[in-house]
């Protein structure tokens, strides 16, 4: 009926924190790109170090936890786009007021909150946990491949 | 039935990523998460009004195929426009400049 309502509330909540995340992965680049240039002692007008700092920050892939919260919100976001449709499909969402059909019978109201609450909330929880596996296997594989880097950096200085 | 057409393209797509990885130019990572994301939810679904109502688990019919089918394309618009908004082919920019 409205299942999907719930999964997209929760991608409202974690896009949010997805773009804090940006904007303080920004900050930070733009306070490293300062010290830089003070530390080579450019002359730092306005318009160099800020174009600079752009077209730096431009090339510069996003920071990791930017990347991984991206994941969920194209899943969640993804998902809840798909399932729109099919609830547009069954006639369950209309494109006028009150936009869930079963908003206008009111016995209709208490099965749908019923369905918000089990369906929407169990698939929020299986979005977040496939999410977290995901990102479980590559931080795993990750620290694999900087164990290995560590290893052979020190069978080559000990060579 | 329309959970199992964006399963099958949730797999196709991820298999075609796979085969690129590491690189993503064409954004099918986006993609396979999108479909990946309403399977997941649709199985989610099933499972639920299965255990809730039982009947059959897949209901092979017309309608449910053509719903599938018309997710697909959803996912493909929605794909599409990410794709084309970056451009990294730069294609569209070039048509704008000329």
């Amino acid at each position: 009926m409205a299942c999907f309502l719930v999964p997209a509330g929760v991608a409202v909540v974690t896009t949010v924190v997805q773009k804090v995340a940006e904007r303080k992965e920004r900050k930070a680049g733009a306070q490293e790109q300062g010290e830089l240039a003070a530390s080579k002692r450019v002359a730092p007008t306005s318009q160099g170090v800020g174009a600079t700092a752009t077209a730096e920050r431009g090339a510069q892939p996003a920071g990791k936890w930017v990347t991984r919260l991206r994941w969920l919100n194209t899943m969640l976001w993804g998902g809840v786009a798909l399932l729109c449709l099919e609830h547009v499909w069954h006639g369950e969402v209309v494109p006028w007021p009150p936009f869930l059909t079963a908003m206008e019978t009111p016995g209709q109201v208490g099965p749908m909150l019923h369905e918000m609450v089990t369906y929407g909330t169990t698939m929020t929880v299986v979005i977040l946990a496939a999410w977290t596996l995901l990102v479980g296997i590559v931080e795993l594989q990750a620290r694999a491949r900087r164990a290995r880097e560590t290893k052979a950096q020190a069978t080559d200085r000990g060579a | 039935m329309w959970l199992v057409v964006t399963a099958l393209a949730a797999l196709v797509v991820t298999a075609l990523w796979y085969a690129n990885a590491p690189a993503d130019r064409y954004k099918l990572g986006f993609l396979s998460l999108v479909y990946w994301g309403a399977t997941l939810m649709w199985l989610v679904d099933r499972v639920l009004s299965y255990a809730e109502e039982g009947g059959p688990f897949l209901q092979v019919d017309a309608d449910g195929t053509a719903l599938g089918l018309s997710v697909l394309v959803l996912g493909l618009v929605i794909w599409l426009v990410r794709l084309l908004v970056p451009d990294p082919k730069g294609v569209l920019r070039a048509v704008r400049r000329k």
